[in-house]
């Protein structure tokens, strides 16, 4: 028999197995989710969680589909957070310092205090990939903020009302399309099939009988 | 936290790992099967091969074909709404193309509505980006290097899904496969680039050439959050926590809007369009089989159940893909994804006694058959529950690739096994299949359409791209070439198209009433919309 412990769902307490997430407790619980459930893989950021374990002074923060219940854990979802999101012209913006100025001007606020690192439920370091952005290395802040789900939970510890998921997800863009280096051969083969240097090859192959395309099947070459 | 029995046979793993790594470096890797050994191994273990676990249909457009139990319960059930529920007159919502589901392709498909013109909207029933998009790890398949060609790239897709594949969908997936990687690298997705700008490039099970491009192991994530923000960017209206729970029609019998639930009020809403788009995406939460899923909370068919309802037949209904690595221990994460990323840079697929039982990267149908028939043989590890895997020697890729890169190529997967004690590049790790992608789905042309007219479908919902069994990276890949192409033709299509004058549900009535004639009684309502987890210990 699993060991239970009690957890406290916004305050009402429930025993649950001990080897559950926090997700899974909820529904063992009775909750029917709709909120605060995306994924159940880490991947969506939909489950943000708070939480803090009775006699402690610490709030902490989690993925609840990634965090197993312990034993006197008060727990808060957080299934939504008001960000702000500033919309702009991916083809029109320069990627630059000037463009975080004018849409996240807020991150120069940054009082420092690493409440934001210390919440993230992916472990990165948040600060830091702010502290980029006001410097406008672009590239960096794109490359430290590349694991976030957008769970939103940085932002709502933050005093300075910064947008970090957001700041990060600009950056990464503006990198990928105006700072990464160029891909010849996408150029080429692009190029290639609009010219319609693809289509013999492709209509060739349409063509042949199944037992023909079996054949070629089977006998693939591949590359090492 | 490993178990005792566990870490003894982890010992055998790394008794014959030095062998099997030289080996590798030596560039002998275990052999890969022969055609007759594949259809061996299917026909014995692989799932869809199980004959009491399907039903034939009894009613619909794809009367009497076999599908899954749990797909037949659903599409031979009562609808939440029939004619004189609801005021069809009372519209909330009114568009030119409205778009149902708010992953990958329904994204894809709004954004290029909104670029033709179209006055386009998305609704969803969770988040937006709330998708099985969002979980894709591996990567996305494009023949864009100078040794491969999309002709080349056309013969893996049609051999991995047993030649059964429509092949005007497969010239459109491998012909616009680089147009598409371009499109997503010029609104800012971050592939995986060497400094001088070459692609990185990996093999997935069954490709012939290195084609899987990939943004770390959060491949799906990077290009659902990018599209979403161009959404965003657009101010194209998203209707979260809405889901669409009937197909609505003009007159002539063309698609022509939707009844819309607010899934937190229960109210109804109706949508008026003069094209529609099911993007709703896969099935994993349908739990096919009692077996766990890599899906997303809201997998459940939705899309498949309102068209069929609307008269849309369903192509391949009946093949499902188990990915052959699913997590099988800890509890915790049981049925979660271990990208195939993690075989592609070198991790092989070892025994209880240490033997490397296959080619690591075999198609997903083959490889997961594969681990079914060596945990059946005796060969597999206990993990809880009764449960059984086998370990997937993660350390190798280090070992191959030098360290660091484990850290570097799959973080999520590094993180995701962290979080409960396991170092994958100092231990293996344990898997079984897991239910991961509906290859079937609805049939569409070559412009995205059902056979109901005005009714397009994009993505996981659509059948027939990948025959009875999908490649690794052309999921990503499907969503993006079919949802652009929808989002086009739809946009095109409202174009041409008056308003309707008035709107019916009489289809729904006309199908209950088949289901009647049928002698189809049944508690079950459809669409499911959510599975229910409520009381169980585990899912």
């Amino acid at each position: 028999m699993e060991k239970m412990v009690n957890i406290y769902l916004y305050g009402k307490k429930y025993e649950v197995p001990s080897n559950l997430t926090i997700i899974n407790a909820m529904e063992y619980a009775g909750y029917q989710l709709v909120r605060g459930v995306g994924c159940r893989c880490g991947f969506c950021g939909a489950c943000a969680t708070i939480y803090r374990i009775k006699g402690q002074q610490e709030l902490k923060t989690c993925l609840a589909c990634q965090t197993k219940v312990e034993d006197n854990m008060y727990i808060a979802t957080l299934p939504f957070f008001p960000l702000v999101k500033q919309p702009y012209d991916i083809q029109k913006v320069k990627p630059s310092e000037q463009i975080m100025m004018q849409l996240y001007p807020e991150i120069y606020a940054c009082i420092g205090c690493n409440a934001c690192t210390k919440s993230c439920t992916q472990e990165l370091n948040v600060m830091q990939y702010i502290a980029y952005a006001q410097r406008g290395d672009l590239e960096k802040c794109a490359e430290e903020s590349f694991d976030c789900v957008m769970c939103g939970v940085c932002s709502s510890r933050c005093p300075a009302g910064i947008t970090h998921p957001q700041v990060g997800l600009l950056a990464r863009r503006l990198n990928g399309k105006y700072l990464a280096p160029e891909t010849q051969h996408l150029l080429d083969r692009v190029a290639e099939i609009e010219a319609g240097d693809c289509e013999a090859a492709l209509q060739d192959i349409m063509q042949k009988t199944a037992e023909e395309l079996k054949e070629m099947y089977n006998n693939r070459d591949f590359e090492k | 936290m490993y178990t005792n029995e566990m870490l003894e046979s982890i010992k055998k793993v790394e008794a014959t790992r030095e062998a099997r790594l030289q080996a590798v470096l030596a560039g002998n890797h275990p052999r890969r099967m022969t055609a007759e050994e594949k259809d061996q191994v299917l026909l014995e273990n692989h799932p869809d091969h199980i004959a009491t676990q399907f039903a034939e249909l009894t009613i619909g457009p794809n009367k009497g074909e076999k599908v899954p139990l749990e797909l037949a319960e659903i599409l031979q059930a009562n609808p939440r709404v029939k004619s004189g529920d609801i005021d069809l007159n009372n519209i909330d919502y009114d568009v030119d193309v409205l778009i149902i589901g708010g992953g990958g392709a329904g994204s894809a498909a709004a954004i290029m509505a909104h670029e033709n013109g179209a006055n386009v909207m998305i609704v969803t029933k969770l988040r937006h980006g709330d998708a099985n998009t969002m979980m894709a790890e591996g990567g996305i398949q494009a023949a864009d290097k100078p040794n491969d060609s999309p002709a080349q790239h056309y013969l893996d897709v049609m051999g991995g899904g047993h030649f059964k594949n429509v092949p005007e969908l497969v010239y459109k997936l491998v012909n616009d496969a680089p147009l598409c990687i371009k499109w997503l690298n010029d609104l800012g997705v971050m592939f995986d680039k060497e400094e001088d700008g070459t692609m990185v490039t990996t093999h997935g099970g069954g490709t012939s050439r290195k084609r899987m491009h990939a943004c770390k192991d959060y491949s799906g994530a990077e290009i659902m959050r990018v599209l979403r923000d161009e959404v965003q960017n657009r101010q194209i209206p998203v209707v979260d926590f809405t889901s669409a729970i009937e197909i609505i029609k003009d007159e002539s019998g063309k698609a022509a809007g939707a009844v819309l639930m607010n899934m937190e009020t229960k109210e109804l809403l109706v949508a008026r369009a003069k094209t529609v788009v099911i993007a709703t995406g896969g099935a994993g939460r349908m739990h096919y089989q009692g077996f766990p899923t890599s899906n997303h909370y809201g997998a459940t068919a939705d899309g498949l159940v309102l068209a069929y309802r609307a008269g849309a037949p369903l192509l391949y209904a009946h093949t499902l893909q188990y990915h052959p690595t699913g997590a099988a221990y800890p509890s915790q994460i049981f049925g979660a994804l271990v990208t195939e990323k993690v075989r592609s840079i070198g991790a092989q697929l070892i025994n209880a006694d240490g033997e490397a039982f296959m080619y690591p990267l075999e198609t997903r149908d083959v490889c997961a058959s594969s681990v079914i028939r060596e945990c059946r043989r005796g060969n597999g590890v206990d993990t809880f529950d009764g449960g059984q895997g086998v370990w997937l020697d993660s350390p190798m890729i280090d070992m191959i690739h030098g360290e660091g890169t484990i850290e570097k190529r799959i973080p999520a997967m590094l993180r995701m096994y962290l979080k409960y004690g396991i170092d994958m590049r100092k231990q293996p790790i344990l898997i079984y299949p897991t239910l991961h992608y509906q290859n079937g789905g609805i049939k569409i042309g070559k412009n995205g359409m059902s056979d109901v007219e005005n009714l397009f479908v994009a993505g996981e919902a659509v059948g027939g791209i990948h025959g009875e069994n999908r490649l690794m990276g052309n999921s990503l890949l499907d969503i993006i070439v079919f949802g652009r192409n929808a989002g086009i033709n739809a946009a095109e299509t409202a174009k041409n198209t008056q308003v309707a004058e008035k709107l019916t549900l009489s289809h729904v009535d006309d199908f209950v009433k088949e289901m009647e004639a049928a002698g189809i009684q049944t508690d079950v309502v459809s669409p499911k919309l959510l599975p229910n987890y409520t009381k169980q210990k585990s899912i």
